[in-house]
């Protein structure tokens, strides 16, 4: 089975407001709303942890979701926002830029 | 502003969160504006390591949308450091400055710090124009050589317009002007008092003849019938309303660390170089009254027809002396736009009309006596 890493993008700008995220990506000043599970997601894209394994530890505890659904959904978020640029997608670890990003707040 | 930016302005007034600051770097400028409001002289403004420190603080409170300008933001030897900074603190940049410093050098940088978009003051389309409110010589030339900069790296600009006395006339060919380069362009019709209080810059305001021209330009205010019709009537929720978002879910801090609630609002609510940012905006008194206050509490303005539909500034409100009274300048833009004057106007009329029935003066002969304190004598003046 094939291993997903993401890392939010350096190019955006976040902030938690409550339980959800604001994120502005550079592409074109769009606005986005994460809920609170793509939240979990987002703070969890280092680059470095599998997405199945943020989806077993941080997404299938926290909800009542079976794994094979909540992979499912996570990918597909995922590869949503890496259309709009905010966030990446590899089958590889994604290294940290070298004027790194700290953890959206 | 997007329906997503109103919910999320929404969320953050209902959690408290400052969405949204403007941090003046400095107010030292390389152009001498006719209409600016500030005093360019550098009174001891936050070092480096102080607006990093601020600009922790800020994310931790949750701002998101951070508007660096000044001043003249290139100015800061230490620009570039403070931006890197707050690009890694993940805000939403935008930045304030005349563009005259910036050439591909910076441009290339500023799209490399994923700023989100750089307002470029320009006033008219023609440097004798330009050039006369900004004092500087070349300018409007070199502005616009910056703006072509920032959009060869595909940057968001922004044109911002005063109109003034000075560049009436000039507003149509401004907006072709940003046309041609590609980039919005925004016009505001108020020159404020400068923040000290004075005065004198509202002799620079357009008029109203000026204003009720605009108004209804529809390339400008878009379907005219609808922006000049007259106000609904004011009901329970417009008495409740907001007026704005200053200090509710934005503020406003200057280089010397001092907190309000809006650049345009300068009741000092403490200094950040005291105290935490984040215990300013929770605890302030200032920014508690600044909260209270509701167009119910409002004496002048509870009573007019503009009630509901008034873009009342309050900022503008407390430089005119009471930041619970009426904006003339709003109340000014409300008659241009409707014909109908407000409460105020109307109040100003009367008492400049009514004749002073009783004026008191001194007695000369009795001035200078132990009973000057009383002598006062009492006569019926027309006006």
């Amino acid at each position: 089975m094939r291993k997903l890493y993401v890392a939010r993008s350096p190019r955006i700008a976040a902030r938690r407001l409550g339980e959800e995220t604001l994120v502005m990506s550079g592409q074109g000043s769009t606005l986005f709303t994460l809920n609170p599970t793509a939240t979990i997601l987002w703070q969890a894209a280092d680059g470095a942890t599998p997405l199945d394994e943020i989806v077993e530890r941080r997404i299938c505890s926290e909800f009542a979701v079976q794994p094979g659904e909540a992979l499912r959904d996570a990918e597909a978020l995922a590869e949503d926002l890496a259309k709009h640029g905010i966030l990446l997608i590899s089958e590889e670890p994604i290294p940290k830029p070298v004027a790194s990003v700290q953890e959206s707040r | 502003m997007s329906v997503l930016f109103q919910e999320a302005s929404d969320r953050a007034l209902q959690l408290g969160v400052p969405l949204s600051v403007q941090l003046d770097l400095t107010y030292r400028c390389n152009e001498k504006c006719v209409h600016c409001y500030l005093d360019h002289e550098d009174h001891g403004e936050m070092t480096t390591a102080e607006i990093k420190h601020l600009l922790e603080e800020m994310a931790e409170a949750g701002v998101f949308i951070l508007t660096l300008s000044g001043g003249e933001i290139f100015l800061r030897k230490d620009f570039f450091e403070i931006l890197e900074h707050a690009r890694a603190l993940t805000f939403c940049i935008k930045l304030k400055t005349n563009a005259v410093l910036i050439r591909e050098e910076q441009a290339a940088r500023i799209r490399d710090l994923g700023v989100e978009s750089i307002q470029i003051s320009i006033y008219s389309h023609r440097p004798e124009v330009h050039d006369a409110i900004t004092k500087v010589p070349g300018s409007l030339r070199r502005s616009i050589k910056a703006i072509r900069f920032l959009k060869s790296q595909g940057l968001k600009v922004v044109i911002a317009n005063v109109l003034m006395t000075e560049n009436m006339h000039d507003y149509h060919e401004v907006r072709a002007l940003g046309d041609e380069l590609g980039v919005e362009c925004s016009l505001d019709p108020t020159v404020t008092p400068m923040m000290d209080g004075d005065r004198s810059t509202l002799a620079l305001n357009a008029g109203e003849s000026t204003l009720r021209n605009l108004f209804r330009d529809e390339a400008f205010v878009g379907n005219a019938a609808e922006f000049c019709a007259p106000p609904a009537t004011s009901n329970e929720g417009s008495m409740d309303a907001l007026p704005c978002g200053a200090g509710h879910n934005a503020c406003y801090v200057s280089p010397y660390g001092e907190f309000y609630p809006c650049v345009q609002f300068p009741l000092s609510c403490g200094n950040v170089r005291e105290k935490r940012f984040i215990d300013i905006w929770r605890d302030s008194e200032q920014l508690k009254e600044v909260r209270s206050i509701r167009l119910r509490d409002l004496s002048s303005c509870s009573q007019c027809a503009h009630g509901s539909t008034c873009s009342r500034c309050p900022g503008l409100a407390f430089l005119e002396g009471n930041m619970r009274g009426p904006s003339t300048a709003d109340c000014e833009k409300s008659f241009a736009r409707t014909g109908i004057p407000s409460a105020n106007l109307l109040a100003k009329k009367e008492k400049v009309s009514a004749p002073r029935l009783v004026q008191i003066q001194l007695v000369p002969a009795l001035a200078g006596s132990r009973l000057a304190g009383m002598s006062a004598s009492a006569s019926a003046v027309g006006a």
